[in-house]
């Protein structure tokens, strides 16, 4: 198949995710209803349900698997790891850390979000500064400096956990698994989203030469350290905007990226924005379902990302013969 | 074409070479040679300006690399690494067309122009039937040619190339070989560590014979290449011998072998 071909099907499968999941809820609306208050005619109730709450969840849930999902294609070619994802920067770790203090003290939720921003931004640079040396990041180094730290982080969380009152544990727990109930507005995250792209697909065709090793990129002509620091830095931020809107969604950072390369878009001029479609619709199919399949139960979004993605990923990598690796 | 600077290459506690000042210049075949360790690979890939520390010492048509963008140097230095990654997610082809990445004009895609070269290098090395064969999947001595076709791909006016025959069976040897010396016949500069001495002699006009411990004979066969420098940058007897009027080096009989080997 063609490659733009696999593209417009992740497209039309994004959009039908979109209209899915501001489709289903607690209130079941009618598809007529649903297009009359999508195209903006009508106000009333269902409007309010379709424009105030499902189609921000919606927007919000699509910019945070985009991100998500964009930076982990982005640390797989940096870090030439294929098991990379976007959580190795600490970044998760010192966000719930801030937030699960900020919840544990009382405090609301913009001072949640506040507490959240500065600890992710605490635990990164900590991970980044550890990690470089000589003029250069070491990805093992990397690798190895983001485990630690993350396991300090978790031994904090579960301190956090053990000495918080009953209550306040279960919308901790929330947190710490992804969950789009807190979202807000999704136009920050969507307008970040946007700008990584815009960025990013140019770079494309220097990504699949980064991807042969630093020494034969740096002979093809890139700039290797230059290129490294700003694709961290990008990386770094889409994890950072995502987690600050779902908490620490698992799953899809790690595994859209794969995801697409088994579809056949290998090619980091088609991996990238395809990962960017494919993680944000995977992610608003799996709220959708946390949301309604269960009613009136409501899962954290990271245990159904998890549950839909294990099975698909395992039935491709079963499906795809060896000689078309 | 390519000048070292009075280079020094060295690791904590051991200097393999110091104050190496040559000049390679354009349509001559350098081999560089010496034991295992001895300072080959770091040499070479000093000269291709991807050891950042030394980029000040090696000039580039006059011009020291650091002062050269990446994009501009690897448009006119092309290299083969000793070692490159055998993961890559596409095709023969897809390998082929990132050599033209120095060149490449548009942002996203690959020109008429890029995509015909890596064609026609594909089927120069004999890989015309393999071009769209993911690269992985590829035998190590396919490899290796999909890896030339991607070197020449690029196009540059030197080829620094670390033991370029790795992985291929006789005839591909003799074919990347003449290939090369093709190259320098219309201009370029060729610049590769060998371990084989008959190709060696037969295919380059200078040598570099380095030590290990600092010293260094760099100069045309008649200044470089003879039973005693070899004998003495191995470590190991060899001698020469004349086979229809071409010298060749053969290693000594076990009883001449002294005892430092």
């Amino acid at each position: 198949m063609q490659r733009g071909r696999i593209l417009l099907l992740i497209f039309l499968f994004t959009l039908a995710a979109l209209t899915g999941s501001v489709a289903v809820g607690s209130v079941s609306i009618p598809a007529g209803d649903l297009f009359a208050a999508l195209s903006g005619r009508v106000s009333g109730p269902v409007a309010d349900i379709v424009w105030k709450l499902r189609l921000p969840r919606a927007a919000a849930g699509f910019a945070c698997g985009g991100l998500l999902a964009l930076a982990g294609a982005l640390l797989q070619v940096l870090l030439r790891n294929p098991l990379a994802d976007p959580y190795i920067f600490g970044v998760s770790g010192g966000a719930a850390l801030g937030v699960l203090l900020a919840m544990l003290l009382g405090l609301g939720i913009a001072t949640q979000t506040g507490l959240g921003l500065a600890g992710a931004i605490c635990a990164s640079a900590a991970v980044f500064l550890l990690s470089f040396r000589g003029g250069e990041w070491n990805p093992y180094r990397l690798l190895l400096t983001g485990v630690v730290v993350a396991a300090g982080l978790n031994a904090a969380l579960s301190l956090i956990l053990v000495l918080a009152p009953h209550a306040t544990v279960k919308g901790m727990l929330y947190w710490l698994m992804g969950d789009l109930g807190y979202a807000g507005n999704p136009v920050p995250a969507l307008l970040v989203l946007a700008v990584l792209v815009v960025v990013l697909l140019p770079l494309g065709r220097t990504l699949n030469v980064l991807a042969l090793g630093r020494s034969k990129a740096l002979s093809l002509g890139v700039p290797v350290a230059g290129m490294e620091i700003l694709l961290y830095f990008l990386a770094a931020v889409a994890t950072v905007t995502a987690v600050l809107v779902g908490g620490t969604i698992g799953f899809i950072g790690l595994i859209v990226p794969h995801l697409v390369r088994l579809l056949g878009l290998a090619d980091h001029r088609w991996l990238l924005p395809a990962s960017v479609l494919a993680g944000g619709s995977l992610l608003v199919v799996a709220d959708a379902l946390a949301r309604s399949a269960w009613a009136p139960l409501q899962f954290p979004v990271g245990v159904l990302t998890a549950l839909l993605g294990v099975p698909v990923l395992l039935l491709l990598l079963a499906g795809r013969s060896d000689a078309s690796r | 074409m390519l000048r070292a600077e009075n280079l020094r290459i060295a690791f904590p506690g051991r200097t393999l070479v110091d104050g190496l000042s040559v000049d390679f210049g354009a349509g001559q075949v350098w081999a560089i040679l010496g034991r295992n360790g001895s300072g080959k690979s770091t040499l070479l890939r000093t000269l291709a300006g991807l050891q950042p520390s030394q980029t000040k010492n090696v000039l580039l048509d006059g011009a020291p690399l650091h002062s050269i963008s990446r994009r501009q140097a690897a448009a006119r230095i092309g290299v083969l690494l000793q070692e490159e990654s055998a993961e890559f997610w596409g095709t023969a082809r897809d390998y082929v067309l990132l050599g033209r990445h120095p060149h490449a004009a548009g942002v996203f895609g690959w020109s008429r122009i890029d995509e015909d070269i890596a064609e026609t290098e594909l089927a120069a090395q004999n890989l015309g039937a393999f071009s769209g064969r993911a690269y992985t999947t590829l035998s190590g001595g396919e490899r290796q040619r999909a890896r030339a076709a991607a070197l020449f791909a690029q196009r540059p006016r030197a080829y620094l190339v670390d033991e370029p025959l790795q992985h291929l069976d006789l005839p591909h040897q003799v074919a990347l070989l003449e290939r090369l010396s093709l190259e320098a016949r219309q201009g370029a500069l060729v610049v590769m560590v060998l371990h084989d001495l008959l190709f060696a002699s037969r295919y380059c006009s200078h040598f570099l014979l380095l030590y290990g411990d600092g010293r260094f004979n760099a100069g045309s066969r008649d200044q470089a290449l003879n039973a005693a420098t070899l004998s003495d940058v191995y470590g190991f007897p060899l001698e020469a011998i004349e086979v229809r009027g071409e010298q060749l080096f053969l290693p000594g009989p076990p009883s001449a072998r002294g005892p430092h080997v």
